[in-house]
């Protein structure tokens, strides 16, 4: 994207700390842990980032404080060019939050209801309503279940309402927690191809959280990954995995059961019978060469480390964060 | 933004009334609940109205005030009351909001938090406390020798409104303790319908003290107990000037600060929930 457009996000020096007090009643301490500490981040529009982490590293604290819903202990941040903890109510309708674990939508309302009661709240004309609610009904097939009541709708439906409520005022940046999570494989796909679409036609920015590489590997050309409160990784997929030293593995199928091969740039890691996987640390085809002059080879394949390997080494501090 | 002020300034009532609305639409799917939790409500209201009645057929008089005199405060209290249960009732579910997270998911909208929180699960079936409560207290203005001069017809809106709003505020700023402390609605129940029980009898009744920290602490005595003296033009029994029967729309207006600025200071502090 070019220079000349404001950041949809700019983070600088975020922070924020809790309070913990712990211990029996007369002898409570107050500890401070920081759940986000220094984040510096800016996302253009139109890109697509996801944001990872493990379990309580300050993924969704970042969100929260992105959107409003909490206020940094330290740092200045600026979304669609507002401050989001002073400025919660205007900013709310310039962008789309979706919580993959809970609903934004009205539990006892139809679905059909509860996109109406979105639109007084965002003061969307009707016919602007009406056209938008037919093209997403239309691209997430909410066809069928616009009238029944969202405590009856399945996970994968009220995650495309969720998604449809989000949207329907046509935000410039799309905030989604876990939009996945706990969906089937269809579901999942779905979602992510709308998502790309979205991107692409409408140029809406996106920031993600998952867990679910699947996710990352089919959305986001940019990554920020964050452990412990700080980024750890800041930058595209390729990128990422160079980043962390999870070598290549060659998996050979024998003929026939053998000891561990041994071969110039490559270690027997696992043998299960007849297969045997080699981890690489020299070129491939050489390796390849290699192992099939010596061997009596069925077949080969070669695989990349997944990134979800790749991600798991950087929390375990494989490499050190960039500064 | 070019829009008036007036425009925005309507924006939460209106937002408000359409959440309300559709609250009600949703419940009018079960119509027979509605209407048997209606009347349900509404006999817990008329047994509360016995209460008094039977109290004051007993003792025929109250610190000066007869039966009739003891419905109009009984009335005044429960209206106001009443009212301000289905306006703000439901931001006592603020502890159970933040606990579930969709406290967060309303912080996401692009109206007043409040407005959210108060239309939460809004239910006309609240309506069963407001309309009996209403019922005593047109009875009592009828049945009182209200000397109706001009002032006092004009002042009754003013003084039910006020005293609405009033109770309104103590609700809000008792919700607002459950920002630090989850639990603490059962607290903040000693105000609100505490201090609905407190102010349904003459104040005169519960001593000098009590009438004091009402007045001036949590200012539940111009709810009911001011605007009786100023529509029965009496003398204030406890002794307190006579001028403060006009002060019920300046305790609401600082009661409403106070509730708003404990609102601010609690979404300031709001630590959201992990996830």
């Amino acid at each position: 994207m070019t220079a000349n457009h404001p950041p949809i996000v700019e983070a600088v020096g975020l922070g924020r700390d809790f309070v913990l007090r712990e211990g029996p009643f007369l002898r409570r301490r107050k500890r401070t842990v920081s759940a986000v500490r220094d984040v510096t981040l800016s996302v253009q529009p139109g890109e697509i980032v996801g944001y990872l982490g493990p379990n309580g590293a300050g993924k969704s604290s970042t969100m929260k404080m992105l959107t409003g819903i909490l206020t940094p202990s330290s740092g200045r941040v600026r979304v669609t060019g507002l401050e989001p903890s002073r400025e919660r109510t205007r900013l709310a309708s310039r962008i789309g939050v979706v919580f993959g674990q809970r609903t934004t939508l009205w539990w006892d309302l139809p679905l059909r209801d509860s996109l109406g009661l979105t639109r007084h709240m965002y003061r969307v004309p009707a016919a602007d309503h009406a056209r938008r609610l037919a093209e997403l009904t239309d691209l997430l097939e909410l066809g069928p279940f616009l009238a029944t009541p969202v405590r009856q709708l399945s996970l994968g439906q009220r995650m495309r309402g969720d998604l449809t409520a989000a949207l329907l005022h046509g935000p410039r940046l799309l905030v989604l927690d876990e939009p996945t999570i706990g969906l089937d494989v269809v579901s999942k796909s779905a979602i992510r191809e709308f998502l790309l679409r979205l991107n692409a036609e409408e140029g809406t920015t996106i920031l993600l959280t998952t867990h679910d590489l699947g996710d990352v590997e089919r959305l986001c050309r940019r990554v920020v990954v964050i452990d412990h409160g700080r980024l750890a990784y800041d930058g595209d997929l390729p990128g990422l995995r160079a980043s962390v030293p999870t070598p290549r593995v060659l998996v050979v199928d024998l003929a026939a059961p053998a000891p561990p091969i041994e071969v110039p740039g490559g270690r027997c890691v696992r043998v299960e019978g007849p297969r045997q996987w080699v981890e690489l640390s020299a070129n491939p085809a050489s390796v390849i060469s290699e192992v099939t002059q010596r061997h009596d080879v069925a077949d080969l394949t070669l695989r990349e480390p997944d990134i979800e390997h790749v991600v798991a080494a950087l929390y375990r501090g494989a490499v050190p964060s960039r500064d | 933004m070019a829009e008036p002020l007036t425009i925005r300034a309507l924006r939460p009532p209106r937002a408000y009334v359409r959440l309300a609305w559709t609250w009600c639409r949703a419940l009018a799917q079960y119509p027979t609940s509605l209407v048997l939790l209606t009347v349900f409500v509404s006999l817990g209201a008329l047994t509360e109205m016995s209460g008094v009645l039977i109290v004051f057929g007993h003792a025929g008089e109250l610190a000066g005030f007869g039966v009739h005199e003891g419905l109009l405060v009984y009335g005044l209290s429960a209206t106001a009351f009443g009212c301000a249960d289905m306006l703000m009732g439901s931001v006592e579910r603020l502890g159970r909001h933040i606990r579930s997270g969709a406290f967060d998911t309303m912080l996401i909208r692009p109206v007043p938090t409040l407005v959210l929180l108060a239309t939460d699960q809004f239910t006309p079936r609240r309506l069963g406390k407001v309309v009996p409560a209403a019922g005593a207290l047109a009875v009592a203005l009828v049945a009182c020798d209200v000397d109706w001069t001009p002032a006092r017809v004009l002042a009754l809106p003013a003084l039910l409104v006020s005293a609405t709003a009033l109770c309104c505020a103590v609700w809000v700023a008792g919700a607002c303790v459950q920002f630090v402390l989850p639990e603490a609605h059962v607290a903040a129940n000693s105000l609100t319908y505490g201090g609905q029980a407190l102010t349904e009898y003459p104040l005169a009744v519960y001593g000098r003290e009590v009438v004091r920290s009402v007045t001036f602490v949590v200012p539940l005595a111009f709810v009911s107990w001011q605007p009786a003296l100023f529509l029965l033009g009496r003398p204030d029994p406890t002794g307190l000037p006579d001028a403060l029967r006009f002060a019920p729309p300046v305790a609401a207006v600082l009661m409403c600060s106070v509730a708003a600025l404990c609102w601010r200071a609690g979404l300031r502090r709001y630590r959201s929930t992990g996830s």
